[in-house]
């Protein structure tokens, strides 16, 4: 039907005598459009965003809150963690002693981890009270502190489900701590105790 | 000898059925694909366990980048112009709006504005030493703050979300700075950007994963 006559002596019928035109084959070779086709797969696949970024919020406390109230909290039931360059990190419980102040380090992956640390914590105040829910996970950052070891202490709060947690402002005495521990010498009083 | 004759069979495959699952995926994926809008500052995002999705809507946009340059962005081009109006007015600095409606990103001071939107837009990339980002660097010349408060001025009683999108590797300190900026416009809340990550086995979320209650979503709406 759709075929072209093409014979060139045209007009004549083809009587039982004259050979008949060639059949051509409707088969097609797909094999280029094949490939042309997995070509443009691969692109894609290539190209698409699957995972998109996520998010996690953060509150700010508000600006007025005093210094004594933040460490109203009761001893048993706090816990600070120091962040420091070159990812170290410090941590105590309840309030540090001016005059002996004592930190634990620990790092981010491994037995010494800030996980076990917490989890540690939380064994003890359940066992103590009952409940970790008042359990209250202080963090502070020293201005060497890179911002994924940020991210990775707030993740550290979800993973382990702690709902009570602040980023403070360090105090003076944690930087001194901080700055002798870490071997860098004193800034005195910068921005970041002023504030 | 009789030697019995194999039948010659043709290596011709039929392709249509290939071609068939081709094309459908192929149009899946045309359908699926969500084009990288480029990214005019690269930043290599920290991981976490979150899983809420990012917000792509009303967003302001503050991207820290390695070097520690802040970049401030809006999504809205409607935002964008009123933005610019209010900077005219405000900041008595002569703007292009339209050129500043176009633009992705800002990354510079008050009194560079001009010349930075003279650069041609596929110039204007956050790596560029040219480009010195929003001055943040120490408190005393936090102009994020001033930026942060125009922002709220054009978002006044509109729906806004901050977004943070940091470099694993941006100090403390210009966090903190923006932070400020937050605090100090009462910004109480913002988002961090992050890539997804798979729960660490084991671990309480982990098992309140298993028991099948929604924490995250617990902790968001508590939020």
């Amino acid at each position: 039907m759709a075929e072209m006559e093409t014979s060139s002596g045209g007009g004549h019928k083809k009587g039982p005598g004259v050979k008949k035109g060639k059949k051509l084959s409707t088969r097609v070779d797909l094999t280029p459009m094949v490939d042309l086709g997995f070509l443009l797969i691969t692109f894609f696949i290539f190209t698409t965003t699957m995972a998109q970024p996520t998010a996690f919020k953060l509150l700010l406390p508000k600006e007025d809150v005093k210094e004594e109230n933040q460490n109203q909290v009761s001893e048993e039931k706090s816990l600070t963690i120091l962040l420091a360059g070159n990812n170290h990190i410090y941590t105590y419980e309840g309030k540090l002693d001016p005059k002996t102040p004592k930190v634990a380090t620990c790092e981010y992956t491994g037995d010494n981890s800030i996980r076990s640390v917490i989890i540690d914590k939380k064994n003890r105040v359940r066992e103590k009270f009952g409940t970790d829910k008042d359990l209250v996970i202080v963090i502070k950052c020293y201005k060497d502190a890179n911002y994924k070891n940020l991210v990775d202490i707030l993740d550290e709060m979800q993973i382990n489900v702690n709902k009570k947690y602040a980023l403070v402002k360090l105090s003076e005495l944690e930087k001194i701590i901080i700055e002798q521990s870490e071997g860098l010498p004193s800034s005195g009083s910068t921005e970041s105790s002023k504030k | 000898m009789g030697r019995a004759k194999v039948a010659r069979k043709s290596t011709n495959i039929d392709m249509t059925a290939m071609c068939d699952v081709a094309f459908l995926l192929l149009a899946f994926f045309i359908l699926t694909t969500k084009f990288k809008p480029q990214e005019a500052v690269p930043v290599v995002t920290p991981n976490s366990v979150s899983s809420k999705v990012a917000p792509s809507k009303d967003i302001c946009l503050i991207t820290v980048n390695s070097d520690g340059k802040v970049f401030l962005a809006l999504d809205d081009k409607a935002r964008r112009a009123d933005l610019a109006e209010l900077i005219i007015k405000d900041k008595k600095i002569n703007l292009n709006v339209a050129q500043f409606r176009d633009a992705e990103f800002i990354g510079c001071s008050f009194a560079q504005l001009p010349s930075f939107l003279n650069i041609p837009s596929d110039k204007r990339k956050g790596g560029s030493p040219n480009i010195p980002g929003i001055p943040c660097k120490d408190s005393a010349s936090n102009e994020m703050i001033e930026w942060m408060r125009l922002v709220k001025q054009v978002y006044l009683g509109k729906t806004l979300n901050i977004l943070f999108k940091g470099d694993n590797g941006v100090k403390y300190n210009v966090f903190d700075n923006v932070l400020e900026s937050f605090r100090k416009n009462e910004f109480d809340r913002f988002q961090m950007i992050t890539n997804p990550e798979s729960v660490p086995e084991g671990t309480e979320l982990w098992k309140e994963f298993k028991s099948n209650k929604s924490v995250t979503k617990e902790l968001d709406s508590e939020n």
